[in-house]
């Protein structure tokens, strides 16, 4: 046998190995094999996952420091906090397959990754606090639970200890709205603002229609994606119907209704001209958001270079001392090697 | 004036100045460390002004001269230098006071002992941020002296006895000075020789007397309460 024709038996003998686990429902793990564009996609998702948790720290932030009680305020910061630990989480979900962090960081500073195209949408008042926490982050719990079943298992367990936290800050937005509905005139009419100017922008969320899709096909088969953007569109539209009236708020679309036949509600269309321009760049926000991340971040290397300055002082310090009270580190880790053997 | 409107007002004044961090940290860690001290501050705060009347008339109806709070807390967060130089000073000053309140059996015993948990993680933290920044480049080493420099005459303030307060407020400032002079020389910075009392601000905070930038500190915080009179949230 020669080389090539071994070598391509062997990547078959992977391919097929890869492709019976993910028929089987089994977990890919960081160290299985797995097809290049199965981890680039991989890699693509799950990175801009991460960057949706960090941008949407700031419309969020926007409020705390404005607060209308004592409670909301510790509720808020607990939820931008959590924000900033899902980001830490996927980060680290997306190293296990070999990008390192600095690196995704520094595409979406600089435009190459996108992160969720909600976040690039002003929160205008109080009561979009509340519209973020019942529909956005609604949105993103009907999209990631299934993500919980996803045959990559970093990513699913990522999502599983997500998703926990999610369920309470959509429960806390949907309080909070429900105090306003039910308050004064102005904040019932603060709240119903809030959904008006939410609520297509939640739809979009989804992606774009099945049709429209371009990763959607090889992510189902992949089973990295279980169900249609559209499927899980329509599961969200559902869902949320009645919370809307027992809200006692309405929804901004006079083309939804229950369709018998269906079992499920109408609704009517999507503005997809509005979400192609924002995905481009051209929403309200999007300059502003990634303005800050950037300033941030840069305002900050200075001290980043003090902690990695600091470390190495510390590591050197510390040979130096094993070097002295032993003769050698190494030695020791040769005698290990040898005992092990 | 009571004193738990003092011991809450620098909790409810320090959580919302680290508040403003939130989204723009310098590492993805200290979003979450600083978005944490800002919650168990904002907890005490609640706790104590709950002691005192409703927590939401008293931080949103007050104006600047009601205020109890020391100046050091309502100091802007300036660079990340400064916001570690002003929770070292005070997260030290806390620790040593909640752990005298914890063991003294007096009106605060109970809240002390709860705090003094979270204030040694504070302290801890603000700590090795300045062994970090003190003894890590050149840049950061001058912006945390500058820092440290910056903030050193309000801290005199701190170890005015409040009335109502049953501390040992000699030992309180002896304390707190053996242990910050011993950070600072471990983080090879030089302990400020300047007066810790401004000539004006010692004492001040405790008698409404502010710095410029907490009015308008209050006035972003209260706004919103303000504008919906009686309202519930």
């Amino acid at each position: 046998m020669t080389a090539v024709t071994a070598e391509t038996t062997a990547a078959t003998t992977h391919q097929a190995r890869f492709d019976a686990a993910v028929a089987a429902d089994e977990r890919i793990e960081p160290r299985d094999w797995m097809p290049d564009d199965y981890r680039a996609s991989l890699i693509r998702q799950m990175a801009q996952h991460a960057h949706s948790e960090i941008i949407g720290m700031q419309p969020e932030a926007n409020w705390i420091t404005r607060a209308p009680s004592l409670r909301r305020k510790a509720i808020l910061m607990a939820k931008v906090q959590d924000e900033a630990g899902h980001g830490l989480y996927l980060y680290s979900a997306t190293e296990t397959l070999g990008a390192g962090r600095d690196e995704l960081l520094d595409k979406l500073h600089s435009g190459r990754q996108k992160y969720s195209s909600i976040f690039n949408y002003p929160t205008l008042t109080w009561a979009d606090v509340g519209a973020i926490g019942w529909l956005v982050d609604g949105a993103a719990i009907t999209n990631q639970v299934p993500l919980c079943r996803c045959s990559y298992g970093p990513y699913a367990r990522a999502m599983v200890r997500i998703c926990k936290e999610e369920s309470f800050h959509q429960r806390q937005g949907y309080e909070l709205l429900l105090a306003l509905s039910q308050g004064a005139p102005a904040q019932h009419e603060m709240a119903q603002d809030a959904v008006d100017r939410w609520w297509w922008p939640s739809l979009m969320m989804f992606g774009p229609p099945d049709d429209a899709s371009a990763h959607s096909a090889q992510s189902m088969a992949w089973k990295i994606k279980r169900h249609s953007n559209d499927e899980l569109r329509q599961r969200f539209v559902d869902i949320c119907v009645p919370q809307a009236e027992a809200l006692g708020l309405t929804l901004p679309d006079p083309d939804l209704r229950w369709n018998e036949e269906r079992g499920h509600h109408d609704f009517g269309a999507i503005d997809w001209d509005e979400f192609w321009q924002v995905l481009k760049g051209n929403g309200p926000c999007n300059e502003q958001r990634i303005s800050q991340r950037l300033k941030a971040h840069e305002e900050g290397a200075w001290v980043r270079e003090a902690a990695a300055a600091y470390a190495a002082r510390a590591a050197s310090k510390k040979s130096a001392a094993s070097d002295e009270s032993d003769g050698s580190g190494e030695k020791r880790d040769e005698a290990q090697v040898e005992a092990t053997a | 004036m009571s004193a738990a409107l003092a011991l809450g007002d620098d909790a409810l004044v320090l959580s919302h100045r680290l508040g403003e961090w939130a989204g723009h940290a310098p590492v993805l860690e200290e979003e979450v460390a600083l978005a944490n001290i800002a919650l168990d501050l904002l907890g005490q705060a609640r706790t104590l002004l709950s002691l005192v009347g409703d927590e939401d008339e008293l931080a949103y109806l007050r104006e600047e001269r009601a205020f109890r709070n020391l100046q050091l807390v309502e100091q802007p967060n300036g660079d990340f230098a400064h916001t570690i130089a002003r929770q070292l000073y005070f997260s030290t000053f806390q620790r040593l006071l909640f752990g005298q309140l914890a063991t003294g059996g007096g009106e605060f015993a109970a809240l002390a002992a709860k705090a003094v948990k979270e204030v040694a993680y504070h302290q801890d933290h603000a700590e090795q941020w300045t062994l970090r920044l003190g003894d890590g480049t050149a840049e950061s080493h001058e912006r945390m002296q500058r820092a440290c420099d910056a903030l050193w005459r309000f801290t005199g303030e701190m170890f005015q006895p409040v009335e109502g307060v049953d501390a040992d407020w000699e030992a309180l400032r002896s304390g707190w000075l053996e242990s910050v002079t011993a950070v600072l020389e471990r983080a090879t910075l030089t302990v400020p020789d300047t007066a810790d009392t401004g000539a004006w601000s010692a004492g001040a905070g405790r008698q409404g007397l502010h710095t410029e930038s907490f009015g308008r500190m209050l006035a972003e915080m209260q706004h919103l309460h303000r504008s919906h009179p009686g309202a519930s949230w």
